[in-house]
């Protein structure tokens, strides 16, 4: 590891102070929570900062189910978070792609704040032998576009960047409407999940739209995406602790046999948790019919581009999410 | 406030080495330790207090040979700072046995014969402990799932899952259900 100081501050102001000299990504302040992602990248040596400031003690872990929905505190765990009863009844969707992503351990360590923020799994990212990456060095280009690019995202994409966002639980949460509540030396604001994670464009390196100084200090999900029926697909290359390949997050509302509302959203294949609001649009009202499944979840494709290796992602996506929605359809 | 600490920025470079004072509370004895703020749970238990039971595999939180129990929870300790662990309750292979009466786990793993090498084997064994605690070694099935933090390059997953059931079913008759 590149050597650092290890900042521990007892409260957030303080935590804020130390962070407003830095940069966004990459800078040479940088906060560590559970930790499970930071000290890989600073083993790694993919971070250097020279200021390391630990969130530890500083945000709240608390978990609230109320009128106006979910609360997450930014510092919950993985592992509290998919065991808790209100959320395993009410948010299933969050339970089961938080229980389908890395190991127990993990799960006891890394929170989530840090799971939302945690880096790609690209692996010309994450090795700095690799020269080309322009999300780790802006402007040398991208080893991935004509490399091995298996794991890759088919959404989303650019010339300079293919990585994807690896969360899970991002792809939950983006499917239920959720937001992040962020803290900054400037206040307090609130933004959809959905606009948290940049796409690549031409500046790859800029992940987020937080602010330089600013903190994730809790999740929330609204109340009105409870209760529905669902299901987390998880596609992987090995049965347990592994990344997707493509993952699919569905929750619906059904009439008898006729879905009323849908909520789609895939991970392994976008640049950021993806949305797919057309795929949304074509179940509103159509039959738990394969056949119609099939039509609707073709609309997926739209906007996709393979680089290769990758170009299984796209067919192999409709597939989870027609699988994902049979298996919600057939919930109890 | 920016501005308020560039002073101590610029001395970056030559404090950042500079080392912490940390109290460490392991296998319930209070260890006080100066460390690099580089340093991980893991290698201030191996090289600064000689407690080389927990291994060191691949460093990077992916193969679980270096599982302790952090209030009681298993964690990676490679993936710690022993800064950070600082007033947490750690509980290492070296902390499991009462005397010389081993945990009910250890000697199901001698029984079941549920290691080659041995190199992961306090690793599987702290995990094994937290899974049987947690409920989570009801079946073989849900054992594979809970013990996937925790690879064996020798293969000896079949009597690894076998020794868990064993002591889950001991843990469970003394527990009298």
């Amino acid at each position: 590891m590149h050597p650092f100081i290890l900042e521990r501050p007892s409260d957030l102001s303080a935590v804020l102070a130390l962070r407003a000299q830095a940069g966004r990504n990459d800078a040479p302040v940088e906060y560590i929570a559970g930790g499970t992602d930071m000290v890989q990248l600073l083993q790694e040596y993919v971070r250097r900062p020279d200021r390391l400031v630990s969130l530890a003690g500083v945000l709240d872990d608390d978990i609230e189910i109320g009128p106006q929905g979910l609360r997450l505190g930014a510092a919950a765990t993985m592992a509290e978070v998919a065991a808790h009863q209100g959320v395993v009844e009410q948010f299933p969707l969050i339970s089961q792609a938080l229980l389908n992503s890395a190991s127990p351990q993990v799960r006891n360590q890394a929170t989530m704040g840090g799971n939302l923020l945690q880096r790609t799994r690209c692996p010309y990212f994450r090795d700095v032998g690799y020269e080309a990456c322009n999300k780790r060095a802006p402007g040398s280009g991208c080893a991935a576009v004509d490399g091995e690019n298996r794991w890759h995202a088919v959404l989303g994409t650019s010339d300079d960047c293919i990585a994807v966002h690896p969360s899970d639980l991002a792809v939950a949460l983006v499917a239920l409407d959720a937001s992040v509540e962020l803290r900054g030396t400037g206040g307090d604001r609130s933004v959809p999940l959905s606009d948290l994670h940049r796409l690549p464009r031409d500046t790859p390196h800029l992940e987020t739209v937080l602010e330089p100084c600013e903190v994730i200090t809790a999740i929330t999900v609204p109340a009105t995406t409870a209760g529905l029926r669902s299901h987390y697909l998880k596609v992987r290359d090995r049965a347990s602790f592994e990344f997707a390949v493509v993952s699919a997050a569905v929750a619906i509302e059904t009439d008898g046999a006729r879905i009323l509302q849908a909520r789609v959203a895939l991970g392994g294949v976008g640049t950021k948790p993806w949305r797919l609001p057309n795929v949304e649009t074509a179940l509103a009202g159509a039959d738990l019919e394969p056949a119609v499944l099939r039509q609707a979840a073709a609309l997926a494709a739209e906007g996709t581009r393979g680089r290769g290796h990758n170009d299984f992602k796209i067919e192999l996506m409709q597939r989870a999410i027609v699988r994902a929605v049979e298996i919600a359809g057939a919930r109890a | 406030m920016p501005g308020a600490i560039s002073p101590a920025l610029a001395q970056a470079a030559g404090a950042a080495t500079a080392p912490l004072d940390v109290s460490l509370r392991i296998n319930g004895t209070e260890h006080r330790l100066s460390l690099d703020p580089r340093t991980t749970l893991l290698d201030a238990l191996r090289e600064h207090l000689h407690l080389t039971g927990s291994k060191k595999g691949c460093g990077l939180g992916q193969c679980g040979a270096c599982t302790v129990l952090m209030d009681g929870m298993r964690v990676k300790s490679c993936l710690s700072l022993a800064a950070l662990a600082q007033g947490r309750e750690i509980k290492t292979i070296e902390g499991l046995a009462q005397g010389d009466e081993l945990h009910p786990l250890q000697t199901a793993f001698i029984e079941r014969d549920a290691f080659q090498c041995g190199y992961c084997t306090s690793g599987q064994i702290m995990a094994g402990v937290a899974c049987i605690n947690e409920g989570h070694a009801g079946s073989p099935q849900e054992i594979r799932e809970w013990m996937s933090g925790n690879l064996c390059r020798c293969g000896a997953y079949d009597h690894i899952v076998a020794a868990i059931q064993d002591a889950a079913a001991v843990s469970s008759s003394t527990q009298g259900g």
